[in-house]
């Protein structure tokens, strides 16, 4: 995935850039909407992310401009939890709004509805044996049939198809699959890779469970 | 408050007075003016036969001789039953008539003089001519005098006077009773004006439009800047309360993706217990300035609260998909069950309640159950409901859960500020709805109700 961050929080910026980094997404970084519009005369990008308030201009003037020739989904990112101000930024041409401070997942869990509403894009399928994985449409393609994923099943999916034959420990998983308000035990990782093992069963992939280590994903014909 | 005399029953209470006193003058008047015709009558009368009598002189063989004529005494006792006296003198020599009858001041010659007097104790009303006679060759003067005691005239002034009063005090009454409507009447605008300040609603504060007196134009315009001062003066703490959510959350969101970095570096469990730690405790405070903000944003909205015609099923729809990706997050699944309810309101408003009904009943769900957003109409209101399988609302009182920061007393572990349902059950109350809480009859959890008036 490729990113355009819009936002003139330097400390924020660089926090968020290090965070979809870490994920394996590129990103790059406006501090004004001046740079922004350069940057989209450049490149082209899966998804913008915009702040509202920022030193040249309001994000949501932005968006009204170049919604017209801008064909980039874009979630506005805004520390204003009020109502008005999200209504105002979905009218403008913005496909979601999220507020500041926010989860990593529920940001995901956004473009990725987004990008499902958008129709998603072909160039982030992932194989993984004899299945295509697209984790932004949170589908599993094969042997002609598609297959919807449930939330939780596209977030263990993507961490074990981001790391292949690597051995991730259930902490790593955790961390990557539930928020962080929720107490959770080890034994619901076992109850979801459970579930995902019968889901892509028959696929030509695997979950192995590494006694006291935690888990890793093989592809069979290895 | 103090209270004085009220304006209206001053107003009447000085027309009154008014009223008073012109009924008095007018009685004085009409009395007066009764008695002033009344001795006018009286006096013509009295000349036109004391002028009589004085035509009848004459001389005869050098001395004046006298015929007094019936006609000139029956004028006197036509107009009333009083006494009349008469005398015709030349000097001090009195030639018929009451010796005593006091003499009036001499006049002009020819013309008729008045006095008035006593005369055997009664009052007495004169008229006197005096006539030249020629006796002979002497010219001699001649005073003829007519008097007539004044009961008949006092009668009729007296009678005049009595019912001049009688009409008075009738006019005084009316007077009173027109003052009294006069005064109402005429505060009529500012009851009307008060009427309509004291049926707003509490966050109402538009400046008053309706057309009033010019009088009143003073009072409406000091309580129009009174309204506008008070309303800038929200939208101040509004803005302020924004501008601090922004300052506040920015950094609260660096802190938030640092520790979620850190959370990925590091190995030690125990710091990793103490990041996770980190980050609820910036959720629960994000979560807390969002609330209040929201609280704040209701707050001024509902001052200006958009009527527009509405599909609740829509709405809830549009929410509910916004809701989404916060739900499965939690692998909760929302169910929707819609029928067109058409409503009146504030869009945004509705779908703030909305919202925060559903994340609640996102949060205190179990993972891996159902929520459900139902709609449907019940009689003349629109029901929105919101089903969830989680621990339902415990068992205290449910209406203490729609005030500030009030929490169930079953949600240890869950981050909340205790706004959501307050916020939602004030949105509710503007759209003149209401918010009722169950706990699901069936099997565990609540049931939020949200119920409008139907448009």
């Amino acid at each position: 995935m490729r990113y355009l961050l819009v936002e003139d929080n330097s400390e924020l910026a660089e926090a968020i850039l290090k965070r979809l980094a870490m994920d394996g997404h590129a990103i790059d970084h406006a501090a004004t909407l001046a740079e922004a519009e350069d940057c989209l005369a450049a490149a082209s990008y899966d998804l913008i992310l915009l702040d509202v308030m920022l030193p040249d201009g309001d994000g949501r003037e932005f968006l009204s401009r170049s919604r017209a020739h801008l064909e980039t989904p874009v979630i506005v990112l805004t520390a204003r939890a009020q109502v008005s101000d999200r209504v105002g930024a979905l009218d403008q041409g913005a496909d979601d709004y999220i507020t500041k401070p926010f989860d990593f997942s529920e940001l995901e869990a956004r473009c990725r509805a987004v990008l499902r509403r958008r129709g998603g894009s072909a160039r982030n399928q992932i194989a993984l044996g004899a299945a295509l994985f697209d984790p932004l449409a949170g589908t599993l393609q094969h042997d002609g049939t598609t297959l919807d994923l449930r939330n939780r099943e596209i977030r263990l999916l993507e961490i074990f198809a981001r790391h292949p034959g690597q051995i991730l420990s259930k902490s790593q998983v955790m961390d990557h699959l539930f928020s962080y308000d929720a107490e959770v035990t080890e034994n619901a990782i076992e109850v979801y890779v459970g579930r995902l093992r019968r889901r892509i069963a028959g696929m030509g992939v695997r979950i192995d469970t590494v006694r006291g280590l935690g888990y890793r994903m093989e592809t069979d014909d290895k | 408050m103090i209270h004085t005399a009220s304006i209206g029953q001053r107003l009447t209470l000085l027309l009154a007075g008014v009223a008073a006193l012109l009924s008095l003058l007018s009685w004085g008047m009409v009395r007066s003016l009764a008695a002033q015709a009344a001795a006018h009558t009286q006096d013509n009368v009295l000349a036109a036969s004391a002028t009589t009598i004085a035509e009848t002189l004459r001389s005869e063989q050098g001395a004046v001789r006298l015929e007094l004529p019936y006609a000139a005494f029956a004028m006197l006792g036509a107009i009333s039953e009083d006494r009349v006296y008469y005398r015709v003198s030349s000097g001090d020599t009195v030639l018929t008539g009451y010796d005593d009858l006091p003499a009036p001041a001499p006049g002009i010659m020819g013309q008729v003089v008045f006095d008035t007097g006593r005369y055997r104790g009664a009052p007495i009303r004169l008229a006197s001519v005096m006539r030249v006679v020629l006796a002979g060759a002497d010219r001699v003067v001649v005073t003829v005098t007519v008097a007539q005691t004044r009961d008949g005239v006092d009668a009729v002034i007296s009678d005049i006077s009595r019912l001049a009063g009688i009409l008075s005090v009738a006019f005084f009454f009316v007077a009173v009773a027109l003052s009294a409507i006069a005064a109402r009447m005429s505060l009529r605008p500012l009851n009307q004006i008060a009427a309509s300040v004291s049926r707003r609603g509490p966050g109402d504060l538009r400046p008053l439009s309706r057309a009033a007196p010019a009088d009143l134009a003073p009072l409406l315009t000091a309580l129009n800047r009174l309204m506008e001062r008070l309303r800038l003066s929200l939208r101040r703490s509004e803005d302020f309360i924004a501008e601090a959510a922004h300052r506040v959350r920015t950094p609260l969101a660096t802190v938030r993706v640092q520790a979620e970095i850190a959370l990925r570096t590091v190995s030690d469990e125990t710091e990793k217990e103490r990041l996770r730690r980190i980050i609820r405790a910036v959720d629960e405070s994000a979560r807390s300035a969002g609330q209040l903000l929201d609280h704040a944003t209701v707050a001024y909205r509902v001052e200006e609260l958009a009527r527009d015609r509405l599909n609740l099923a829509e709405l809830a729809a549009q929410s509910a998909a916004g809701m989404e990706p916060t739900a499965s997050m939690r692998e909760i699944h929302l169910a929707l069950d819609l029928t067109p309810a058409q409503v009146r309101g504030d869009a945004v408003l509705l779908d703030s309640a909305i919202r925060n009904v559903l994340d609640n009943a996102i949060k205190y769900s179990a993972e891996d159950t159902t929520v459900t957003l139902k709609v449907e109409t019940v009689g003349s209101n629109a029901h929105l409901r919101v089903l969830d399988e989680g621990p339902g609302l415990g068992d205290g009182p449910k209406e203490l859960l729609m005030e500030r920061f009030q929490r169930g007393g079953n949600i240890a572990g869950v981050i909340g500020s205790g706004l959501g349902l307050t916020i939602a059950s004030e949105v509710l109350r503007a759209h003149g709805g209401h918010i009722e809480l169950h706990n699901n009859e069936n099997g565990s959890g609540a049931c939020v109700t949200l119920v409008l008036p139907l448009a």
